[in-house]
C-alpha cells in the first residue's frame, strides 16, 4: 500500500537520522583516563636477569598452586599465563640477542575487558587496578576474547571456574596495593609506584641512555595507555616481547563509538519501535477493512 | 490480497523410525551435556585461554540464532511491507525461530562456566554494564525467546480450543484474547529485538581488535551481520518449506517462494557488494589477493553468497530444485561468515590452536537433533503448516 510504504519510509528516515546523529556525536565518547591515584609497574627488560623470583613471590602472595603439567610433576613450570599463574617471565630469543619479558595484566587505562563484561564483574577500582568479582561473573569469557594481550585466564579444569588475573596484589590489603613481584625483585627490574611517577622515571631512563633502549615507553599511549609500563632493549621491538602494536586509540574505542552512537539514550531503538508498531497497526487496520492482509 | 488456507496440524504418528534415530542421538548428547557440567569445560572441550570461544558460541549461538531469523525476516516482509500473500510462511518461520533461539539459549547454558549466574542478568539491573555489547545481546535474546513463543502461542490456543474441555481450554479462553490484543506491540518488539541483537553479534567481535583478521574486522560488522541474518532468514524459510513439503507430503508454495527468492537474492547480493565495497574503501584490497587461508575462506563465503543470490535473481528461482540449492548456498555462506568471524579469522597468537572436541561436536549435533524432534512433534500436533495435504499424503 502506497500510503503505508510512504509512512514507513518516512519513519525509517527519521530513525536513521537519529542513529546518524548519534554516530557523528559518538566520537565524543569520553575516554577513560588514569585516576589521579593510579598505581602501576615499570618493567625494564634490560635489567631483568630472568631469575623468576617474582613468579614464585606471586604464587605465594596469591596462594596459587604450582603448575607441574610440564615439569614431569616435579617442579612449577608454567609455559604461559594460566589459571595457576598470574605472572610469568618469558624469554625472547632473536638473532644473536635475547630478552626476558614479564607478563601479567597490563591494567589498561581504558580496558577492553571491562567494556566486554556484562555484569561489571571486571571493574577498574581503586588506584585504577582491574579486579574481578566472582559473585557477578557468568563465566562467558568475552573478557578473554576482548583482551589484546591475552591476559584473563580461566579455570578450564574446574566445574565452577573463576577468572584469574593479576590484580596488583589487591588481596593483600595494603593501601595502596603492593605487588609482591615488585617487592621481591632483587635487581629492581620491575618496580611499582604511582603511574605518574613511573612514567617520569621511564622517560628519565630513556633520556639518560637513549642507546640502550627502544625509543619509547610501551604503555604511555599504547591502546589508550596501560598502567604497567615497559622498556625494551634497543633492537628488540615490543612486538617481539608479545606486546602488539595497537596504536594510541583505546582498544574499545571503535566498538564503543558505534554502539553508543546507535544506542545513545535508547532513542533510536525507541523510535524504531514506534515506527514499526505504527506501520503494523495501520497495515492491520487496513486488513480489517478487507484491503490487506488478515492477521 | 488472498485469504490463506488455515494452518492445520499435520497429524500422523510421531514415534517413527527416523524420530527414534534422532532421539537416540539426542540421548547420547544429553548424557554428554550432564558430563560437561560435572567435569568442566577443559575436559569436555578444546577451549583454551587463547580460544575462549569455540563451536558452541560460533555455531550453536551465533549461527543458530541467525538460522532462527526466518521469523524476523518474514515479519518484516508481511507486517511492515504489508506483503500479506506470504502469510502462510510466517507461522512455520516463527516456529523455526522459536526453536532456533531456544536451542541457542540451551547452548549458552552449556558454554558459560557459571551458568546459574546467567539468571542474575535479568534480575540485577543495578549490575548491568551498559557498555557491554554482550549484555545487550543477552537481554535481547532472553526477551526474544519469550516474544517468539508468545507470537507462536495462538497456534497452541487454536489446538486447545478445538480440544476437550479442561485446563488448557480455560487457559486459551483467558490468554488467547490477551495475546490477540497485544499482537501489534508484540510484532513490533519481535522485529526490534533481532535488529538490535543480530547487529550486536557483529559488534561483539569489534572488540577483538587486532586479533580479528582485517577482511572481517570492519566498523560495518554490525550492519553486515544484520543484512546477512535477513538473507539467511529468507533462505531458511525456503529450505524449511521445501523439506517440510517433502517430508510431510504437503502442497509446496513454489510460486510464493519464487517471488520471495527475488527478495532473498537482492538482500544477499546487497550484502556481498557492501562487503567488497567496504574492503576497497578501507584500503584492504591487497588482503583480497593474499591467497592464504584467510583469503580462501573469504572468497568461499563470497562465492557461496553470490552464486546463491544470482540463482535466485535468475530463472532458477522458479524451480523447486533451484530454490533449494540456492537457499543451501546462502545459509552455508552465512554460517561460514559467522564461524569465520568468531573462529577461523580470530587469531590469538602463534601458540594457540582450536578444533572442536568430539564431545563439543556430538553435543552440537544433539542440540540440532533436539530441535528437529521438537519441530516434528509440534508440526504434527499443532496448527503450524498451512495448506492441505497433497495427493498421496500419508496420515
Amino acid at each position: 500500500m502506497a500510503t503505508n510504504r510512504r509512512a514507513l519510509l518516512k519513519g525509517m528516515a527519521a530513525a536513521g537520522a537519529v542513529v546518524a546523529s548519534g554516530v557523528t556525536t559518538a566520537e565524543a565518547r569520553a575516554r577513560r583516563k588514569a585516576p589521579a591515584d593510579a598505581i602501576g609497574m615499570l618493567y625494564d627488560a634490560t635489567l631483568c636477569i630472568g631469575c623468576k623470583t617474582c613468579v614464585v613471590a606471586c604464587k605465594q602472595a596469591n596462594g596459587l598452586p604450582p603448575d607441574t603439567s610440564r615439569g614431569g610433576g616435579l617442579w612449577d613450570a608454567p609455559d604461559d599465563l594460566n589459571s595457576k599463574t598470574k605472572n610469568i617471565i618469558k624469554l625472547y630469543k632473536g638473532e644473536g640477542r635475547q630478552s626476558f619479558m614479564k607478563a601479567q595484566c597490563m591494567h589498561c587505562v581504558d580496558p577492553s575487558c571491562i567494556n566486554a563484561c556484562m555484569m561489571g564483574s571486571l571493574e577498574k577500582r581503586e588506584y585504577g587496578v582491574v579486579t574481578w568479582h566472582g559473585e557477578r561473573c557468568t563465566g562467558c569469557r568475552y573478557c578473554g576474547v576482548a583482551c589484546p594481550y591475552g591476559i584473563p585466564t580461566y579455570e578450564y579444569d574446574k566445574a565452577f571456574p573463576a577468572v584469574v588475573k593479576c590484580e596488583m596484589c589487591a588481596q593483600r590489603k595494603d593501601k595502596p596495593f603492593k605487588p609482591a613481584c615488585c617487592e621481591i625483585c632483587p635487581v629492581k627490574a620491575v618496580i611499582f609506584g604511582t603511574y605518574a611517577d613511573l612514567l617520569v622515571e621511564a622517560k628519565r631512563r630513556l633520556a639518560e641512555h637513549p642507546d640502550r633502549y627502544e625509543s619509547k615507553v610501551f604503555g604511555e599511549t599504547d591502546g589508550g595507555g596501560t598502567q604497567v609500563l615497559y622498556l625494551s632493549a634497543a633492537g628488540i621491538p615490543f612486538d617481539k616481547l608479545g606486546l602488539p602494536d595497537l596504536g594510541p586509540e583505546p582498544v574499545p574505542e571503535l566498538q564503543q563509538s558505534i554502539q553508543h552512537g546507535i544506542y545513545q539514550g535508547f532513542i533510536a531503538p525507541a523510535a524504531l519501535f514506534a515506527v514499526l508498531a505504527g506501520v503494523i497497526w495501520r497495515n492491520r487496520k487496513a486488513a480489517a477493512r478487507g484491503e490487506g492482509v488478515d492477521s | 490480497m488472498s485469504a490463506h488456507a488455515k494452518a492445520q496440524p499435520v497429524g500422523g504418528p510421531i514415534w517413527t523410525r527416523g524420530f527414534r534415530v534422532i532421539t537416540a542421538l539426542f540421548a547420547v548428547s544429553a548424557a554428554l551435556m550432564i558430563w560437561r557440567w560435572i567435569v568442566g569445560l577443559g575436559a569436555a572441550t578444546d577451549l583454551s585461554d587463547g580460544y575462549p570461544w569455540g563451536l558452541w558460541i560460533a555455531f550453536d549461538v551465533v549461527t543458530g540464532t541467525a538460522l532462527g531469523c526466518g521469523g524476523y525476516a518474514m515479519a518484516f516482509l508481511v507486517y511492515i511491507f504489508n506483503k500479506g500473500q506470504y502469510h502462510p510462511l510466517v507461522r512455520p518461520a516463527v516456529l523455526t525461530s522459536a526453536l532456533g533461539y531456544t536451542m541457542a539459549a540451551l547452548a549458552i547454558n552449556l558454554d558459560v562456566g557459571r551458568p546459574l549466574y546467567i539468571y542474575l542478568i535479568p534480575i540485577r539491573p543495578s549490575w548491568w554494564n551498559l557498555n557491554s555489547a554482550l549484555l545487550e545481546v543477552a537481554l535481547c535474546v532472553m526477551s526474544y525467546v519469550a516474544v517468539l513463543w508468545i507470537e507462536l502461542s495462538p497456534a497452541f490456543f487454536e489446538r486447545w480450543e478445538a480440544g476437550p474441555d479442561g485446563f488448557f481450554k480455560r487457559l486459551s479462553a483467558t490468554f488467547h484474547p490477551i495475546v490477540k490484543k497485544l499482537m501489534v506491540p508484540l510484532l513490533a518488539v519481535g522485529i526490534l529485538l533481532p535488529t538490535m541483537h543480530q547487529s550486536s553479534l557483529g559488534s561483539l567481535m569489534l572488540l577483538a581488535g587486532t586479533k580479528l583478521h582485517g577482511l572481517w574486522h570492519t566498523p560495518l560488522l554490525p550492519l553486515l551481520f544484520l543484512i546477512s541474518c535477513v538473507g539467511m532468514g529468507y533462505a531458511v524459510v525456503a529450505f524449511e518449506g521445501t523439506l517440510a513439503a517433502r517430508v510431510f507430503h504437503r502442497h509446496r508454495e513454489t510460486t510464493m517462494l519464487a517471488s520471495l527468492g527475488k527478495v532473498t537474492g537482492a538482500v544477499v547480493m546487497g550484502w556481498a557488494v557492501l562487503r567488497l565495497l567496504d574492503i576497497v574503501l578501507r584500503g584492504k584490497l591487497g588482503l583480497l589477493f593474499s591467497f592464504d587461508m584467510y583469503g580462501f575462506f573469504f572468497w568461499l563465503e563470497m562465492a557461496l553468497s553470490i552464486v546463491g543470490g544470482l540463482m535466485l535473481l535468475s530463472a532458477y528461482r522458479f524451480s523447486e530444485a533451484g530454490q533449494f540449492v540456492a537457499s543451501i548456498l546462502i545459509v552455508t555462506s552465512g554460517a561460514l561468515y559467522r564461524i569465520d568471524t568468531y573462529l577461523v579469522a580470530y587469531n590469538p597468537g602463534p601458540n594457540w590452536s582450536y578444533f572442536p572436541s568430539v564431545p563439543e561436536q556430538v553435543i552440537t549435533l544433539g542440540i540440532v537433533a533436539f530441535e528437529i524432534m521438537l519441530y516434528v512433534v509440534l508440526v504434527k500436533t499443532v496448527p503450524i503448516l498451512s495448506g492441505s495435504a497433497s495427493a498421496g499424503a500419508v496420515k
